[in-house]
């Protein structure tokens, strides 16, 4: 009622006005009018986007009002049959809804948000499915080694053929050695730039988007992938050369293997969700695992990035084994870290 | 849901009204979009994108004309020029990876919960569950959204590039592509499956000014400027409507068209044994409004309350 007081001689017109109404929800309409055209004239500024033209006072009255409108509305539906009057307190309080439970940080205070804990919260969110995941990986480099070991002919079958260059059964020991040392007059940003499209960015996002189809094709992938691993693996081991080979795929691939363990594993925990509900609906059960799983992708890009620029450059610069396998080991242990050690509680939840 | 609201959705035949209760319990009645004004929503968002991009690429593209010029009459290493010529490429990439990313979070996260696309064609995004849209939400839509709109694509694109085996990829590209394009069509909301994900939908964006009160009208107390009579009516003559010929009758009054209040004048006064005059229509329809609002209001005071005329 405070806008009374700034209009004394409209205040005594309303006064008057009240007294002259004759139904009781005309006099109601009249002694709150001006609330409701207050609070649609903060709502419409916000809308504009002109936050900065609103005063602290109006920032601190938008709720308050809010939930006086939202009473108006509910009385008014047991009160009133003025159907332009109900249809315009629904929408105002529809429209006031939309900004008082509107997002409360922008896109940079949500990246902030993010790297401060809400990532690592989520990926600790789905353990469960990395620890399948991580399974599933394990199992498919055992499954192209032994396939392998058995027959070599299965290289071709698994390994694509523009990464099978060189690198084929039968091949000396010498060109495998050419293939991990010696390549730093490649020029590194264009395979930085290459990578941006590369084949296993897309490995992480299909096996992230397959989870819908209750996360087995994401597991399918997995398998598919590091299969070829386990094939490289056996063909460098034939030579005496795994060392070699962990620590030249180490550089980059400890950061790169992780964030497509967490696209499997965020796809599959999509997919659990939806074949497996629990006490929810699907639909909040897909919506809870979805959230959380958006936010391990974002991360996901993040360390894709990370990966193409150690594998464009550390990978060249760093012609020795046990340099390459100290970067690795480095970053393991700092993704490892930043996610799993939890310097913030893990029970304060992403509550607002 | 409350005989108003009811008889909301009497007045209103369209499937695409629903109840959404906030967190202060009260039930809202929110409009889904339509799908042809979200598709043209996307549609001017992408358009928005690709002119920003085709924007960034002719500038990109005059920068790294220049350097090569330059690079060129400096008689400068030929690497020098061509690490700055790299490096305007990825800046392209990463300027892309941007406008596709950014432009739909930037928006959506803003006040207004809408991109210009959504803002035009008058829609915007809120939480399923009636509380809070989170940043989450937005994070979560838009990053399926690439999956749904922008990885097939890129595969119908590559695929048509190789050129050989063009079969089965396009055909499964564009298989991928409908299953999620399609996804709206195939559940009550009208969900994409971004939606689903992430727990939100799209809805009308409401707007609507408060209008006069009818009841306060010159004539609303049954006296008519025109002709100096008062109309009163009596108990029995105003048992006969219920809530929903008020509100039709309302909307006669707020739309005031002529023909239109001499016939429903016509058929009321029919209906009450009156003999219908003419010239002062608007002061008895008005007149008999009012009298019939307050009675169906006191009865709803008493709890009593009368939907139509047949009850």
């Amino acid at each position: 009622m405070a806008i009374f007081g700034l209009f004394g001689e409209q205040a005594a017109a309303q006064e008057a006005a009240i007294e002259v109404a004759a139904l009781r929800s005309d006099r109601f309409r009249q002694q709150r009018e001006g609330d409701w055209q207050r609070l649609e004239a903060i709502v419409r500024r916000m809308e504009s986007g002109r936050l900065r033209k609103l005063s602290d006072a109006d920032v601190l009255a938008l709720p308050v009002l809010y939930r006086t409108v939202a009473s108006s509305l509910s009385v008014a539906r047991e009160i009133s049959l003025d159907a332009a009057m109900l249809s315009y307190l629904e929408a105002l309080v529809q429209r006031a809804w939309f900004q008082v439970y509107g997002p409360r940080v922008g896109l940079l205070g949500w990246f902030r948000r993010f790297l401060g804990g809400e990532w690592s919260r989520a990926v600790r969110g789905i353990g469960t499915d990395i620890l399948i995941a991580l399974a599933v990986m394990m199992a498919g480099v055992l499954v192209g080694w032994l396939l392998v070991a058995s027959d070599p002919e299965w290289y071709f079958g698994l390994v694509p053929q523009q990464l099978a260059d060189a690198r084929v059964p039968g091949a000396s020991r010498e060109v495998l050695v050419g293939t991990l040392f010696g390549n730093q007059d490649q020029s590194s940003l264009s395979s930085f730039s290459a990578y941006l499209f590369s084949h296993n960015a897309q490995i992480a996002i299909l096996a992230f988007a397959l989870g819908f189809a209750f996360g087995i094709p994401s597991l399918l992938l997995l398998v598919q992938n590091t299969a070829v691993l386990g094939a490289m693996l056996w063909l460098y081991h034939g030579q005496g050369l795994t060392l070699d080979f962990v620590a030249w795929l180490s550089v980059h691939g400890t950061t790169e293997l992780l964030a497509i363990l967490l696209a499997g594993a965020a796809g599959l925990h999509i997919g659990r969700s939806i074949a497996f509900p629990g006490t929810q609906s699907v639909l909040a059960s897909a919506a809870a695992a979805g959230q959380r799983a958006s936010q391990v992708m974002a991360g996901v890009v993040l360390m894709l990035v990370a990966a193409a620029i150690l594998e464009g450059f550390a990978r060249q610069l760093i012609d020795n084994s046990f340099g390459r396998l100290t970067i690795g080991g480095f970053m393991l242990v700092f993704w490892l870290v930043y996610f799993f050690a939890s310097w913030r509680n893990p029970l304060q939840s992403n509550a607002e | 849901m409350s005989v108003a609201s009811r008889q909301f959705t009497r007045q209103v035949r369209s499937d695409r009204h629903r109840q959404m209760v906030t967190p202060e319990g009260i039930a809202l009645q929110v409009t889904l979009a339509s799908r042809g004004a979200r598709f043209g929503a996307l549609m001017i968002d992408l358009i928005l994108i690709g002119l920003a991009i085709i924007l960034a690429s002719v500038g990109i593209g005059l920068l790294a004309g220049g350097t090569a010029k330059l690079g060129f009459e400096a008689g400068q290493a030929k690497g020098a020029t061509a690490h700055a010529l790299e490096f305007l490429f990825i800046l392209w990439v990463a300027a892309i990876f941007l406008f596709r990313n950014a432009y739909f979070l930037f928006f959506e996260l803003g006040p207004r919960g809408a991109t210009p696309g959504k803002r035009m064609a008058g829609i915007r995004i809120a939480a399923h569950d009636g509380g809070r849209l989170s940043a989450e939400m937005v994070i979560a839509r838009n990053l399926l959204r690439d999956i749904e709109l922008f990885l097939p694509a890129v595969l119908l694109a590559g695929a048509s590039q190789e050129g050989a085996d063009m079969g089965p990829v396009s055909l499964a590209a564009t298989a991928w592509f409908l299953i999620f394009a399609l996804f709206p069509f195939f559940n009550r909301d009208r969900l994409r499956a971004g939606d689903l994900i992430a727990g939100s939908w799209v809805l009308e964006a409401p707007g609507r000014k408060l209008e006069a009160t009818l009841s306060l009208g010159a004539a609303a107390n049954g006296t008519s400027f025109a002709s100096g009579a008062t109309y009163r009516f009596g108990e029995a003559e105003l048992a006969i409507y219920g809530e929903f010929e008020l509100q039709t009758l309302e909307r006669v009054l707020r739309d005031s068209r002529p023909e239109a209040l001499v016939a429903v004048h016509e058929a009321i006064c029919r209906k009450l044994g009156w003999n219908p005059g003419a010239g002062d229509e608007r002061a008895f329809l008005e007149a008999y409004y009012t009298q019939l609002r307050a009675r169906l209001e006191s009865g709803m005071k008493m709890g009593k309350r009368k939907a139509d005329k047949f009850t």
